[in-house]
């Protein structure tokens, strides 16, 4: 056995070493900074890693190359577009997760207890939630650009193990944050394990773990077919748990209800691109040539995510589930552009992510602006009226709901146009049918809320509208901004990534 | 020996634990089915690893192990958390956001 030295490409992997540096000074700073500078001293050191990621990740956007890391991890214009779509929404995430009335003063102490009251009489704050993010971040920077199964296995669980505790951390509803903590942890590990034992069939299948090996062997065909289709199954299931898809999807509405809202914005935006960035380089790159193992199986899929999340939407009486439901009927359109399996497919897959992520965000941020005395109110029975409360808080909320739903002149009618052209191009009639069926589906809801907020007399039960903090402010700015010029202008942006996407192999 | 044997322990030990996922409900019992199913995936790993005479199965297993670890700090935290504000971990009480 000879070792060779590894010949490590530091400007490709800076983007994630600026954002892991950031977490372990963010650890650091926990650790020896007095109480009151680690709040503002985090969030300038998160700030600060994750523009300088954007910043590095933008000056290598020409380069190209499979040796950044040995072999381990590919970088392309696919990446390249992913990994500055989750840094952007990064920036916007650690922007709400910056005004603390969120978050639960201190962690370990138990709901309802002495320790808890003194903690919140010290306005202690949870800084953890900073390097945490950092630490999330880095994991989703490295998922999508992974191009052997050791190294997409870490990631998944770097960006999932901070995830699972800052779903903990909700300041109000303390039991139910941690149960949803609790959930998303258990079947988040189990669909893990179920992650693992697909590598290790593939890796049985393939004798290989680089993506492009096992692209090789499938072309050769030389493996045990019985070895593949496991393989291929069960790593499925955990990306498809991941990204929320039907019937993996139990976790989300839970997650997301629970969750402290900045945090649920955070992991329903970012996690999603990176799930789906990693979900495109694996099927394009190393199951390209098995279509038609994965296919069929993909396409029921997509078709029940569309119509389960679009239908159970419907039934919801609580934004936040609303909202999860609505991201789940998200997955299901994202996936036809997976099983498009054209460039076409990945392009209208990369505008869809930017523009979803940014909406999702924007959309959680209005959330934790309506309050009552008891914190924030997701019952969306009161929030009847809000229109004539909070004009402009209700709409842009409304414009959010719209581009959720698809409607021209916002980015979510371009996004949902390209994905589906893209896969009737690529012959899949079915997901084109029940795709346009279930849009029309979840347009009935979306509008619902809409009436609800403008054409309702408000109630008065202590619901109102909190002026959002500047940083807050500027997140839900930018994410009205983006949404409507995507919807108007499209154009450049869609060039762009014509010109830009590619897997290298 | 047949090392295609080994397969089958791992395949058992898999369902094993993943049953035991499904049907368990005390969280910490839960937790240690996902953990038999992690070796069940590391014994696959290395079975296949002396199949195919390469190197990268064993050192897959050394990576889930590690990662493994991680995961028991993250969710024995996060059960003791619950344990200590409920009084319980089954996952049957901790059903406040069940509609």
């Amino acid at each position: 056995m000879v070792f060779t030295t590894p010949v490590l490409n530091y400007a490709q992997l800076s983007p994630i070493l600026i954002v892991l540096a950031g977490a372990v000074i963010g650890v650091l700073i926990e650790a020896f900074a007095p109480r009151n500078a680690r709040h503002n001293s985090q969030m300038f050191i998160s700030l600060l890693s994750l523009v300088s990621a954007f910043a590095a990740t933008v000056s290598i956007r020409k380069q190209a190359g499979v040796d950044a890391a040995m072999n381990s991890v590919a970088f392309d214009g696919a990446a390249f577009l992913i990994q500055a779509t989750i840094l952007i929404i990064a920036v916007l995430a650690v922007f709400l997760i910056a005004d603390q009335e969120n978050f639960t003063a201190l962690a370990a102490a138990i709901p309802g207890s002495q320790e808890e009251r003194e903690s919140l009489q010290k306005d202690l704050r949870v800084t953890e939630v900073y390097p945490l993010t950092l630490f999330a971040v880095a994991g989703m920077l490295l998922f999508p650009i992974a191009t052997d199964l050791i190294t997409l296995f870490v990631a998944l669980e770097v960006l999932s193990l901070p995830l699972y505790l800052m779903a903990g951390l909700s300041r109000r509803r303390r039991l139910m944050s941690q149960e949803a903590a609790l959930k998303y942890f258990l079947l988040g590990a189990f669909s893990s394990a179920f992650f693992l034992f697909g590598i290790a069939y593939l890796y049985g299948y393939s004798g290989t773990i680089t993506l492009s090996g096992i692209q090789q062997s499938i072309v050769g065909g030389s493996g045990n077919d019985v070895f593949l289709l496991l393989g291929i199954a069960f790593l499925s299931v955990g990306l498809l748990f991941k990204v929320g898809a039907v019937p993996f999807h139990a976790w989300s509405p839970d997650v997301y209800q629970g969750a402290p809202t900045a945090i649920t914005g955070f992991m329903a935006a970012a996690t999603k691109v990176a799930a789906f960035g990693a979900i495109l380089r694996i099927f394009y790159v190393a199951f390209a040539n098995a279509e038609w193992q994965w296919r069929p199986a993909l396409v029921i899929v997509a078709i029940i995510t569309m119509l389960f999340g679009s239908v159970v939407a419907i039934t919801q009486r609580d934004v936040k589930r609303m909202l999860a439901y609505s991201s789940i009927a998200h997955a299901g359109f994202l996936l036809a552009g997976v099983i498009a399996l054209n460039k076409s497919g990945l392009d209208a897959s990369i505008f869809y992510l930017f523009a979803y992520g940014i909406a999702t965000l924007g959309a959680f941020a209005i959330v934790t602006l309506i309050r009552d005395a008891a914190g924030e109110v997701t019952d969306l029975n009161r929030w009847s009226g809000l229109g004539k409360r909070s004009p402009l808080t209700a709409s842009v909320f409304a414009l959010f709901l719209l581009t959720f739903a698809g409607i021209p002149l916002t980015s979510g009618f371009i996004g949902k146009f390209s994905i589906f052209s893209a896969a009737y191009q690529s012959g899949s009639t079915a997901i084109l049918i029940t795709g346009v069926l279930s849009s029309a589906i979840a347009a009935f809801f979306y509008i619902r809320v809409i009436v609800l907020m403008f054409f309702k007399d408000p109630v008065e039960d202590g619901t109102s509208v909190v002026l959002p903090s500047a940083l807050t402010a500027i997140a839900i700015a930018i994410a009205a901004v983006v949404t409507i010029v995507l919807g108007i202008f499209p154009a450049p942006l869609l060039s762009f990534i014509e010109s830009t996407a590619f897997f290298i192999r | 020996m047949n090392p295609y044997n080994y397969l089958y322990v791992a395949g058992l030990l898999f369902t094993i634990g993943a049953i035991g996922v499904v049907v368990r409900r005390n969280a910490i019992v839960v937790f240690m089915c996902i953990e038999l199913m992690l070796n069940a995936a590391n014994l696959t790993l290395v079975t296949f690893a002396r199949i195919n005479g390469t190197l990268e199965g064993q050192v897959t297993a050394f990576f889930t192990m590690v990662v493994a670890a991680c995961e028991v700090v993250v969710g024995l935290a996060i059960i003791v958390t619950i344990y200590r504000s409920r009084r319980s971990a089954s996952i049957d009480d901790a059903s406040l956001l069940k509609r």
